[in-house]
């Protein structure tokens, strides 16, 4: 791929012989290794070095065109560009984007690529793990699904107005997913994923146990009768609810009332006291940390939830421009621009007047994992049906849950909730604690 | 020196002129002279595809156009096999040295290395071109389609249609795509076959609210291989049918959970039967052990009325394809014959690791991923019930007439969702119902599904496995599953 500066001057050139007088490129390049396994051989090993840009131009009518291509050296931008210009006839005549008023502030430049193993030690170290999975238990029959990756990032931003972000970054990863067999039992299953810098800073070992201890607490299993419970959210589950119903915070979609809260929801209780949430992309525990979003807008901590009030949305720049409101960094480019969450922080808000323990408590439902959201989640109503990997947990023992699912309103959950615990959870997705809460539905036998 | 005595040490300074903006018989001679590197080096197989793909998505929000987005992308992944190991590299670059350093780095991967320098090079012979794009009128496809001004003008009619049709509107969407797609595939063992793919999607998404009520609604409609379709696109009678529902919903009570009798309607009811059954019979699976049915070819897996197909042959469906993404022309695929499995669903390497035989069903989303055993047209075939013979059998159950997502885990454990529902009483239908997922085990349901009518649909779906999110059918006249866990309140 070339620079960010030969790019950044071959469209300046370009568009001055095409007359474009207004533009600007949001781009990555992805360098990638991936391994997987199956009983101690090599299965599929796979490489990409990619890179795409998107470019976006304003016409002499201030409209805007996209383009988005994979083909950035010079011929390939000058494709782009044009075709983004001939887009530009036909893009929006309201509330169209414009270069954000952030897009120059002075941020560090994060450079940091870390040096990728071998291929060799990448499937060696697979292996290893597999072979102890396969150890750890006579029940655990195979790991179907496993990967251990490493991946180099750079992304930039320019535009015709000079300004130029860039950032770089190393990250690698490894999930072990393992099912089980046992002569007239149903196969169980279980996993668990990490994520680092690099192969040498990834806890490795950390995912081979918390998958083992998974897959063997799911091989006692027994079906749960559907009613009303308490239920404890995992720090993944509760996050996953979360990101399903992050129309929430998302200050696009309310604009297109495609969310659940309406610009008037700015400072109302939407939770419990002891709940709140931030985005924080720039966390020290979140491993992908992004300096600069779609529009070069810098990131930054944004609160959400403050004790259970809703504090803040997040935005591009054109929306905080419509809702009188700051930019946060959470823009992604386009045509129509959109907003997302980078990485959220759960956690506890007004302290809680009973402390609760799996320990002690009687007949709650630990969810660990909750599947299918792509199906069981209505993001626009608000309500969710969902199949979840648990246990029933009774004074410290736990059972599993076989087939079951729990449904409910999200607004109705937040209100529900009866406890935040203190400790919290970093997790590849954000940080939470466990959340319990209060009257959920969960449908067994 | 004729070309099959090439030495490596000439490869740097040949001059390959390969058409530059498509893939036609020119691509032979770079392609036969990497592809023999790679046997030379010590692959047991190797295999190029290369794609180039121009693709445009298009957003109509209430009465305004909100975004349209092309998207030009080419690349190329070459896969290398030694042993039953194999290795996928991908690459943006496709000049003759960006496609050659893709092949090194595969190589090396699986410990194998380009010939010395003067060590022959001997070219693959590579069939006559298979050439499926210059057939059907392909080469002017892309231009056939809609314009940008077109796509406008046709997704805000559609949305006007929309206002005057539906009640407590509170945000309508037309949006459109269309995925042109030109690949080439040449392989070791003489493979060259290029095809164009066009695909396009156009569909509403409907939100009502009253008060506190809402609900949303969505309806897609696909094709495969025609131009004129966002044209044809009958958005009055869509519109009535997504206003009619979403009034329906909005006042819906949630589902009781419990064990159910269920009707699915037909067309997109399918997805059960995608979910519940053909993932688990991709040899994908079988790789994995991830499926009840590896080895039950030849004996019975679902209820004796249940007939099952899979294939790419249907005209303009949107799971169907004139070769698949390794170069193999499409067939029809026996699946299950009155509750009997015949066959699986296999690629190249599920062929080689499993020993089943290849179905032309290695499929793949792009460049970016390796080919895998994927469903392409997957449909229930019609039984000789009327619906209402299927109605009249059930005194207390839940008609499924809209599915939502779904997926099935490596257990077999399934579930999906149900966008619309609604209470059956004495064979009759009485209220709507929200709220609803289907759980289940794939060997238990397959012997549930008891009755199936004679009104075979077939709906455009998008499925989300290994090699990425591909175009597909699913379809089903109404069948009637005897029970099954339904989640809800």
């Amino acid at each position: 791929m070339p620079s960010v500066n030969e790019i950044s001057s071959n469209a300046a050139a370009i568009a001055q012989q095409l007359g474009i007088q207004k533009y600007d490129i949001y781009g990555s390049s992805v360098d990638e290794t991936s391994v997987q396994v199956d009983f101690g051989e090599p299965k599929q090993v796979k490489a990409s070095n990619r890179s795409s840009v998107i470019v976006r131009v304003w016409n002499e009518n201030n409209s805007l065109g996209v383009t988005s291509t994979t083909d950035v050296d010079a011929k390939g931008l000058e494709l782009a560009l044009k075709t983004a210009y001939e887009a530009s006839h036909f893009g929006a005549k309201e509330n169209v984007p414009d270069f954000s008023p952030e897009a120059t502030v002075p941020i560090e430049e994060v450079n940091e690529h870390f040096p990728q193993a071998p291929v060799d030690r990448l499937i060696e170290t697979l292996v290893q793990a597999e072979k102890q999975l396969l150890e750890a238990h006579p029940a655990i029959a195979g790991v179907p699904y496993n990967g251990l990756s490493q991946r180099d990032i750079s992304k930039f931003y320019v535009n015709s107005e000079g300004a130029v972000r860039r950032e770089a970054g190393s990250y690698a990863s490894i999930y072990l997913y393992s099912k089980t067999e046992q002569e007239g039992k149903k196969p169980r299953s279980g996993g668990a994923y990490r994520m680092n810098h690099s192969l040498d800073q990834l806890d490795i070992d950390g995912c081979f146990k918390e998958a083992a201890d998974k897959t063997i607490s799911h091989l006692n299993y027994n079906k749960v009768k559907s009613g009303k419970y308490r239920v404890v959210f995992s720090p993944e589950a509760f996050l996953s609810l979360l990101g399903a119903f992050s129309n929430l915070f998302n200050a696009q979609s309310i604009l297109d009332k495609q969310s659940l809260s309406t610009p008037e929801s700015l400072g109302t209780q939407i939770a419990s006291p002891l709940l709140s949430v931030c985005d924080d992309p720039l966390h020290p525990g979140n491993i992908a940390q992004e300096r600069f979003d779609g529009e070069g807008t810098p990131t930054r901590q944004v609160p959400l939830i403050t004790k259970g009030v809703l504090t803040s949305f997040l935005h591009s720049s054109g929306t905080a421009k419509r809702m009188n409101a700051q930019p946060t960094g959470n823009a992604n480019i386009g045509a129509k621009v959109t907003v997302s969450p980078h990485f959220y922080h759960v956690s506890a808000g007004e302290p809680g007047e009973q402390h609760l323990s799996l320990e002690t408590a009687e007949n709650v439902i630990w969810i660990d994992d909750l599947h299918a959201l792509h199906a069981g989640v209505n993001a626009l109503q608000g309500s969710f049906s969902l199949p979840f990997d648990g246990w029933l947990v009774n004074k410290g023992d736990r059972v599993s849950i076989d087939s079951a699912t729990i449904a409910g309103d999200f607004l109705s959950l937040l209100k529900s909730i009866v406890y935040v615990e203190a400790e919290e959870e970093v997790t590849p997705g954000g940080i939470s604690p466990k959340i319990w809460v209060d009257d959920m539905s969960v449908t067994g036998e | 020196m004729p070309s099959t005595l090439l030495l490596s040490k000439e490869l740097p300074s040949l001059k390959y002129v390969a058409t530059g903006d498509r893939f036609d018989q020119t691509w032979e001679a770079p392609l036969a002279t990497l592809l023999g590197l790679g046997r030379a080096a010590g692959a047991d197989f190797v295999e190029f595809f290369l794609e180039r793909v121009n693709y445009i998505s298009c957003l109509a929000e209430d009465d305004a156009i909100t975004s349209i987005s092309p998207s030009l992308s080419t690349g190329a992944g070459v896969r290398v096999f030694r042993g039953k190991a194999d290795c996928y590299v991908s690459t943006n670059d496709l000049s003759f040295s960006g496609l050659k350093a893709a092949l090194e780095k595969g190589l090396s991967i699986l410990g194998l290395h380009l010939p010395g320098p003067n060590a022959f090079v001997p070219e693959i012979n590579l069939e006559l071109l298979r050439d499926y794009a210059s057939v059907r009128g392909k080469e002017s496809w892309l231009s056939d389609c809609s314009s940008m001004r077109e796509m406008g003008e046709i997704l805000l009619s559609a949305t006007t249609e929309l206002n005057h049709k539906a009640k407590h509107a509170q945000s309508r969407r037309a949006s459109y795509f269309r995925d042109w797609q030109e690949v080439l595939v040449a392989a070791s063992d003489g493979t060259f076959a290029r095809d164009i793919r066009l695909n396009q999607s156009v569909g509403y998404s409907l939100l009502c609210a009253d008060g506190a009520h809402r609900s949303s609604i969505s309806k897609r409609v696909g094709s495969t291989s025609d131009p004129a379709f966002l044209r044809g696109w009958a958005y009055s009678t869509d519109a009535d049918e997504v206003a009619d529902s979403a009034g329906k919903m909005l006042y819906a009570d949630y589902v009781e959970s419990g064990t159910y009798p269920i009707i699915m309607a037909n067309h997109f009811g399918g997805v059960i039967f995608h979910e519940a059954c053909g993932h688990l019979l991709e040899t994908t699976q079988i790789e994995r052990k991830t499926t009840p049915f590896a080895d039950k070819k030849g004996e019975k897996i679902a209820h004796e009325s249940l007939t099952a197909w899979d294939e790419g042959l249907s005209s303009n469906e949107f799971g169907t394809i004139d070769m698949d993404d390794e170069g193999m022309p499409a067939q029809r695929t026996l699946l299950i014959e009155n509750g009997i499995l015949k066959n699986f669903l296999s690629d190249r390497a599920g062929s080689m690791r499993t020993g089943h035989p290849r179905t032309g069903s290695g499929r793949r989303q792009g460049y970016t991923f390796a080919a895998a055993s994927r469903m392409r047209n997957t449909y229930i075939a019609p039984g000789d019930y009327s619906v209402e013979d299927l109605f009249a059998s059930v005194d207390k159950g839940i008609y499924c007439k809209k599915m939502g997502g779904g997926s099935v885990g490596a257990t077999g454990e399934f579930n999906f969702g149900v966008e619309e529902a609604y209470l059956i009483e004495n064979g009759k239908i009485t209220k709507p119902l929200k709220g609803a997922i289907l759980i289940g085990e794939a060997k238990d349901i397959m012997n549930k599904i008891s009755m199936c009518s004679n009104d075979l649909g077939l709906a455009a779906g998008f499925c989300g496995s290994i090699s990425g999110s591909i175009y597909v059918t699913v379809g089903q006249p109404h069948i009637k599953v005897d029970s099954i866990t339904v989640g809800g309140r």
